[in-house]
């Protein structure tokens, strides 16, 4: 099967004014056609920084210093600016987290989605144009579309505007959308629309999805495979199934029950203890060793290696290796 | 690299894949030692090196204003027909006023003059508008809404006519320009203190200490007063400069110090009298007042940044 | 909206009743009267008296002012002293036509030269524009504006005689006055487009626009400039009071017949009748500006709009 997008030992660098943040550390991942990956993992553990090196987007203080991202074979680190320019958008879109600041407050609704196909759409006639992005409007939900297309972002809810976003990304039918949390900043009620919307969209236009988030519950939702961050790096890979009923990693293991279930009556949520590495200094072992329950000398000092458990199900994990269990006998899980 | 890296995996020896003991506490640890917000202002300040430089040639400045004068051979009134419009020389490091007297003397002097000025100015404001600021927000209710209303009409007042007119009919004096500065120079720093203070009422951790119990006292003391010094501060570093400038200002249209006395703006003023020949008499004046000026601004900028972060923007 | 406007007036009114029996009070207190001055020399005491009767100058203070205060509802400032016999309001008429035309050119130059400078700065930032703009901010907004003229008129005008200086024919008369005028206005356009941008650029819809393949110009111009140039309109108000007073020095330098060097000329010889006018003018010119600028403010922007109208 030939993906369309393929990431392999990404590696970016953030400067800031107290030293360099290795944010991404050797993150691999790849896309088929028409699926829907989530890439899950909290605050700071470079998700975000991934998928917006994947569109060579960092902010002017990052840079990515080594690995590839190839789109249909085609290896995009090394383009120029100008080309990259007429990949973004077109060939990779995406969906931002703050549907109340990620479309620019003095300009339509309307000019914004025009202003994409003017980009990529060179052949369009204006009026093209203008029906184009009331269709996309349509596309996406929004009623009354003609009138909306007039409107300022400021006059549209959240919900609405999210729309208008994705409306925006979906103008151009990319080959990959990306949506980094797009739906950490709406209310529960309009999360779930929003998801629904995606999924319906994605039945309807074929495009493959990039879904960030660190709310497990999306994941379950929308997404067929999953990968799990955590400093920076992959930790666990897998189907949906696998990862919540077969999870490897102890940081997989640790999110999962951090979750709270229905059918338990608990009085205590369950936490992982301890904060994220410190990805200016990061570990020389494992990320997760000074916060994991079974860390061993090991850990602390080398990084592990995957270990493949049913197909596409990778995790990092010294607990996986065989002289592990040599030593302790089975006494881990 | 696979194989590469297997091998060195393969290479690991067994005796590390034991568990350790990672003392629970030991994960909440912060690593790094937590500094109060001045220490943490300090570090920031002293990290931009423009602002280092500035307040050096502030120091700088302020201790020439202070002996300059009282090491000069020269007094800054005392005349010499035998030697006016001089270059500057040896004897005189800025070179003779049409009088004969001694510049670099004069110039010190009336650096002393401005900076006095400044500081002084600068004190009273922060005195009447700290005052004024914090009790319109610490009353509120009727009081703060008079005493805004009354700020509202004084704020659309040119304070530099003001100052004119006031310059006109007080008598001729340092005194006179503090003052007339004084009088309309609050404002600011009063709507400043006032918005601060509302600012931090309404914030959660302010909140916190009611709900815990604290007293009214307590609450002024420890909280916001301590949280209001960072902007008092800041903008005095904005006053100082400023009237310096209006001094100066002043002195150059006409009305403020007159002769013999000498402050900046009489220096600047004199030497633009005499631009054609003498430059040197505006200039050397113009570069102090202009250094003066700019190290006020740019250590304000700083101290602005290093004090508090969110109001740089 | 119209509420807010109402009220805004009342507050404007109020201002300038305070700013015109203030000025009024402080004038009645300053020595002597205008005719001591010396170009009244040849006045004898009892041609003096005269004068005083004939100006109203001896009824009680009270009377003068309530007179004052009708007068003025009648557009009637007084006569100038200095000019004898002329209406205030005449001599300020006939001065303005310089001082608009320094003052706008300044403006103008000013945003073209500010803004330029801002924007180009931000988008290098951390480079050697930037650190150039930055100096040139700084020193725009700390070095008197009467020091810049006197030096320009110096280097320019004296030494190197490029152009005009301390002459009023014709408009290359006006180039160095507006010059000298615009530094501080030019300083302050910079450093406020230039932070205002830094803060835009680093904004969540940047990033969307940079993600729809616009190239980094068209990003900048469409998407960065339009938001950080809407609220330069805030600090048109600091900038039109440093042009006033910057006017006061830059004009009595470069000997230009406006109402900055009349404003000077009349403190120096006591025409207080002048003086209190050209204050009342100056001032209501201030207030008029800044409402100007708080409804331009709330009509350009589409975020303020609709919270304006909601208030008002």
């Amino acid at each position: 099967m030939d993906d369309i997008l393929n990431v392999k030992d990404l590696h970016v660098e953030i400067k800031t004014h107290h030293g360099i943040v290795k944010a991404v550390r050797g993150v691999s991942f790849h896309l088929a056609p028409k699926e829907t990956l989530a890439i899950v993992g909290e605050s700071g553990c470079g998700k975000s920084i991934s998928v917006k090196a994947t569109m060579r987007l960092l902010p002017s203080n990052g840079r990515i210093s080594r690995g590839s991202v190839q789109l249909e074979g085609r290896e995009l680190i090394s383009l120029s600016e100008r080309e990259m320019l007429k990949i973004r958008g077109s060939d990779i879109a995406m969906i931002f987290q703050d549907p109340m600041t990620s479309l620019n407050p003095t300009m339509t609704v309307g000019k914004q989605i025009v202003e994409m196909l003017k980009a990529h759409r060179k052949d369009m006639s204006a009026a093209d144009m203008k029906k184009r992005a009331v269709e996309l409007l349509e596309l996406v939900g929004i009623s009354n579309p003609e009138m909306r297309y007039k409107q300022y972002p400021h006059e549209l809810s959240g919900g609405m505007r999210q729309r208008v976003v994705i409306a925006i990304a979906l103008a151009c039918d990319p080959k990959v959308l990306i949506a980094d949390e797009p739906t950490t900043a709406l209310d529960v009620t309009i999360q779930a629309q929003i998801l629904d919307l995606m999924k319906e969209l994605q039945n309807k236009i074929d495009t493959s999805i990039i879904i960030i988030t660190h709310n497990l519950g999306v994941v379950a939702n929308i997404a067929k495979r999953v990968c799990v961050m955590y400093g920076g790096q992959v930790v666990e890979t897998g189907n949906v199934a696998d990862i919540f009923y077969r999870p490897q990693h102890p940081y997989t293991k640790g999110l999962l029950s951090a979750v709270p279930k229905l059918h338990e009556k608990t009085d205590k949520l369950h936490t992982i203890l301890g904060t994220p590495p410190d990805l200016m200094n990061p570990p020389q072992g494992c990320p997760f060793a000074a916060r994991c329950s079974h860390t061993m000398k090991v850990c602390q000092q080398y990084q592990p290696p995957f270990t493949q458990f049913e197909e596409g199900h990778t995790s990092a994990c010294w607990l996986h290796d065989p002289r592990c269990h040599l030593e302790e006998g089975n006494s881990h899980e | 690299m696979n194989a590469k890296e297997n091998n060195i995996n393969a290479n690991i020896p067994q005796e590390l894949f034991v568990p350790v003991q990672v003392d629970q506490s030991e994960r909440e640890r912060i690593s790094r030692p937590s500094l109060t917000a001045w220490q943490d202002g300090w570090l920031r300040l002293k990290q931009n090196k423009a602002a280092v430089v500035s307040l050096f040639i502030i120091i700088v400045i302020v201790a020439m204003a202070l002996l300059a004068p009282i090491f000069s051979p020269y007094d800054f009134a005392q005349t010499d027909y035998s030697a006016i419009y001089q270059g500057p020389s040896a004897a005189h490091l800025f070179g003779t006023d049409g009088f004969g007297r001694d510049q670099f003397t004069r110039i010190w002097y009336g650096t002393r003059i401005s900076l006095l000025i400044g500081f002084v100015a600068a004190c009273l404001d922060l005195f009447v508008g700290v005052t004024y600021g914090a009790v319109s927000a610490l009353l509120g209710g009727k009081v703060d809404a008079i005493m805004q209303r009354i700020i509202e009409v004084l704020v659309g007042i040119p304070h530099l006519i003001i100052v004119i007119l006031l310059m006109m009919v007080l008598p001729a004096g340092v005194g006179t320009i503090i003052v007339a500065l004084a009088i309309t120079g609050w404002v600011n720093m009063a709507r400043l203190v006032r918005a601060r203070i509302l600012q931090l009422k309404g914030q959660e951790f302010v909140m916190a200490a009611q709900v815990l119990g604290t007293s009214q006292k307590n609450i002024i003391l420890r909280h916001l007063i301590p949280n209001t010094v960072g902007v008092i501060v800041i903008n005095a570093m904005f006053t100082i400069p400023s009237a310096i400038f209006t001094e100066a200002f002043l002195s150059f249209i006409g009305i403020g110090l007159s002769e013999p006395k000498a402050s900046l703006g009489v220096l600047i003023n004199n030497g633009y009298a005499v631009l054609q020949n003498s430059p040197y008499l505006l200039i050397c004046p113009a570069i102090v007042i202009i250094l003066i000026m700019v190290c006020f601004s740019i250590l304000g900028d700083g101290l602005r940044d290093a004090l508090d972060p969110r109001m740089s923007k | 909206m119209l509420k807010y406007i109402g009220k805004r007036l009342i507050y404007l009114v109020l201002t300038l009743l305070i700013i015109v029996t203030v000025t009024f009070f402080l004038m009645k207190q300053l020595p002597g009267t205008p005719f001591d001055t010396e170009r009244f020399n040849n006045l004898t005491p009892a041609q003096q008296e005269q004068m005083l009767e004939k100006y109203g100058l001896n009824d009680p203070v009270p009377v003068q002012y309530i007179k004052y205060l009708g007068n003025l509802l009648r557009g009637d400032l007084g006569t100038s002293f200095l000019y004898t016999g002329r209406p205030v309001s005449d001599v300020i008429f006939s001065r303005l036509g310089p001082s608009l035309l320094i003052g706008i050119q300044a403006v103008l130059l000013g945003l073209l030269v500010g803004l330029t400078l801002g924007i180009i700065a931000a988008w290098k930032h951390n480079s050697g524009i930037d650190y150039f703009t930055m100096v040139i901010a700084v020193l725009g907004v700390s070095v008197p504006n009467f020091v810049v003229a006197a030096l320009l008129q110096y280097f320019v005008g004296l030494k190197w005689g490029i152009l005009p200086v301390a002459f009023w024919t014709n408009w290359f008369c006006s180039v160095l006055p507006s010059i000298a005028l615009s530094f501080s206005a030019t300083a302050m356009f910079a450093r406020f487009i230039r932070t205002e941008m830094l803060d835009v650029l680093e904004q969540d819809y940047i990033t969307t626009a940079r993600a729809k393949g616009l190239s980094q110009f068209k990003v900048l111009m469409v998407h960065a400039v339009r938001n950080s140039i809407i609220p330069v309109v805030t600090i048109l108000g600091p900038v039109v009071v440093n042009l006033l007073t910057g006017s006061l020095a830059v004009e009595s330098i470069y000997s230009v017949p406006g109402i900055g060097s009349l404003f000077v000329d009349c403190i120096k010889n006591n025409d207080y009748s002048t003086i209190m006018g050209i204050t009342i003018f100056y001032s209501a010119f201030y207030i008029f500006v800044i409402l100007v600028v708080d409804i331009l403010y709330c009509v350009i922007d589409p975020r303020i709009r609709i919270q304006g109208t909601k208030e008002g």
